[in-house]
C-alpha cells in the first residue's frame, strides 16, 4: 500500500497499534482541512505492528497531550519533503485541560469552567492525580 | 511578603509545624502577650458548609489576637445562592479582608479559590478531602499530652475513607520518625489508596489494617476515633449499615495502655460513649481548646506577625 510522502507537515510514528484513532480524536485532527493519512498495523521492526498518522500541513502538535496518551510516539516535522526535526516524548509533569476529573465530589465537577489540572504522581505506573481533589487517573496503555 | 496559603498540611514543613506548636504553647502560657498582635486586621470565615467548632474557633482566635471577623456560615446566605462561583465569591471577599478561612463541601474548592484570592486562604475543610487546621490541633494536643511528635503507635478508627481529618493527620505524621499506623475500619471505609501508595509506602512507613478495634487496642499509644459522616454518603442505606460499626465504651478500654490518649475531631454521634468522657485518657475536649490556640499561631504566621 502506498501513501504519498508529505512536503510540509507532521508524521506521528510509533503509535501503539490500534490507538491512532484515539490520537486523531485527542488532537482534533478532524477539524483540519488538509490531507490526513491514518495507517494502521504498519510493519515495525521494534514494535511488530504500529500505527502512523501523516498530516500534510504544518501544525502545532500539543506534545503534552501526545506524551500523556502515549510517550513512545515520535513526532517528525517535515519541511520541503525533508525531516528537519524528530521529537521524543515523555509523560508531562502537569496536564491542563487534557482530561477531566471523574470524582463527583471534586469542585471541578461542580464548576466546570475551572482548569482541569492533573499532576504526575507515579511515572512508572503512569498515574496522575487531580490537583484539586487527588483523585487518580491511570493511563492504561 | 509572599502570600502563603494553607490548603494541605504539606504546605507547611515539619519545622514550621514545630514552630506553630511552640507558638501555641507560648500563647497558652502567656495569652496577654498576644492580645493586640492583630489589631486592625480582619479575618473572613466563609463557611459554605455547617460548622460549630472550626468556625467559632477561628473567630475566637482572631478576636483573642485583637483582630475582627466577618463572614457567613451557610452557602445560601452568600451569592452562591445566585449561582456565583466559589472562586468569584472568595476573590470578592479577599478585597475586603486580610485573611480568609473557608470550608466547602466540594473537594479542592480552597485550592481553586487560592488561585485568584489576594490574601492568604486557610482550608477549614473541603468535603472528605483535607482539614489541615484540625491536624494542627491534633498535633498540638499530641505534643501536650505525650511531650513529643514522634515514636508512638497511633490507631485511626471509623471512617477512614471520607475522614478528611484522618487524611491530613496521616500526611503530617508520615514526616515524623518512629510512627506506627494502625487503620481500624470496615472494608468499605478503608483509607484511600492514594494515601497508602503516595504517603505510607513511598516513605517506607510501618502500617497495618484491621477491622477489629479490640485486637488493636493493647498496642496503641494514641486512639483517633472518627464519626461515620452521613453527609458523605450518596446512599443512606450504606450509612445506616456502617454508622455503628465502632462504639468506644469503658469496657473496650480495659486492655488499653494506662497512658493512652483518646482523640476525636468532634462532633461525635455515638462512636464514643458519654461514659468515656470522665476517663483521664479522654483528650477530645482538650483538643477543642487547643484548636483555638493553634489557629491563633497560624493566623499570625500567615500574616507575618509576631508578638
Amino acid at each position: 500500500m502506498n501513501i504519498d510522502s508529505i512536503q510540509n507537515g507532521v508524521v506521528l510514528d510509533h503509535i501503539q497499534s490500534g490507538k491512532s484513532m484515539d490520537i486523531y480524536k485527542y488532537l482534533h485532527l478532524d477539524q483540519l482541512d488538509c490531507q490526513v493519512a491514518i495507517i494502521k498495523n504498519a510493519k515495525s521492526a521494534r514494535m511488530g505492528k504500529k500505527d502512523i498518522i501523516k498530516v500534510d500541513s504544518p501544525m502545532e502538535v500539543d506534545l503534552d497531550v501526545l506524551g500523556y496518551i502515549d510517550p513512545n510516539i515520535t513526532v517528525n516535522i517535515i519541511r520541503s519533503g525533508v525531516r528537519t526535526e524528530k521529537k521524543h516524548l515523555a509523560l508531562p509533569e502537569r496536564l491542563v485541560n487534557v482530561i477531566r476529573c471523574k470524582n463527583p465530589r471534586c469542585i471541578t465537577m461542580a464548576e466546570p469552567q475551572l482548569d482541569a489540572i492533573f499532576l504526575l504522581s507515579d511515572r512508572e505506573k503512569r498515574v496522575y492525580r487531580c490537583a484539586y481533589c487527588d483523585a487518580e487517573e491511570r493511563r492504561s496503555f | 511578603m509572599e502570600k502563603r496559603n494553607l490548603i494541605d498540611i504539606t504546605d507547611l514543613t515539619s519545622a514550621e509545624i514545630g514552630e506553630l506548636v511552640a507558638t501555641a504553647e507560648d500563647i497558652i502560657a502567656s495569652p496577654a502577650k498576644y492580645a493586640h498582635v492583630c489589631d486592625g486586621k480582619q479575618l473572613a470565615t466563609l463557611f459554605f458548609e455547617p460548622s460549630t467548632r472550626t468556625r467559632l474557633s477561628f473567630e475566637s482566635a482572631m478576636l483573642s489576637l485583637g483582630g475582627r471577623t466577618l463572614g457567613f456560615s451557610e452557602a445560601m446566605s452568600s451569592s452562591t445562592a445566585k449561582g456565583e462561583t466559589v472562586v468569584d465569591t472568595v476573590h470578592t471577599v479577599s478585597c475586603y479582608v486580610d485573611i480568609i478561612a473557608m470550608r466547602h463541601p466540594k473537594e479542592g474548592a480552597p485550592f481553586a479559590a487560592a488561585q485568584r484570592a489576594e490574601v492568604p486562604i486557610i482550608n477549614a475543610g473541603d468535603g472528605g478531602h483535607n482539614h489541615p487546621t484540625q491536624t494542627l490541633t491534633d498535633l498540638l494536643t499530641i505534643h501536650r499530652e505525650k511531650g513529643r511528635l514522634n515514636d508512638f503507635t497511633i490507631g485511626f478508627c471509623g471512617d477512614l475513607k471520607f475522614g478528611r481529618t484522618v487524611h491530613s493527620l496521616v500526611n503530617a505524621l508520615s514526616r515524623q520518625s518512629g510512627i506506627r499506623f494502625v487503620f481500624i475500619s470496615p472494608e468499605e471505609l478503608r483509607l484511600p489508596d492514594y494515601l497508602k501508595e503516595n504517603v505510607l509506602e513511598k516513605n517506607g512507613l510501618a502500617w497495618e489494617e484491621t477491622d477489629s478495634l479490640e485486637e488493636a487496642m493493647p498496642k496503641l499509644d494514641i486512639l483517633y476515633m472518627t464519626r461515620v459522616q452521613k453527609e458523605r454518603f450518596f446512599n443512606e442505606a450504606d450509612y445506616i449499615r456502617l454508622k455503628d460499626t465502632y462504639v468506644l465504651t469503658p469496657e473496650k478500654l480495659l486492655p488499653a495502655k494506662s497512658d493512652l490518649c483518646i482523640l476525636h475531631p468532634l462532633p461525635r454521634v455515638n462512636e464514643i460513649a458519654v461514659s468515656v468522657d470522665d476517663d483521664p485518657r479522654a483528650c477530645y475536649f482538650k483538643q477543642v481548646k487547643n484548636g483555638k490556640f493553634i489557629r491563633m499561631a497560624l493566623i499570625m504566621k500567615l500574616l507575618g506577625l509576631k508578638a
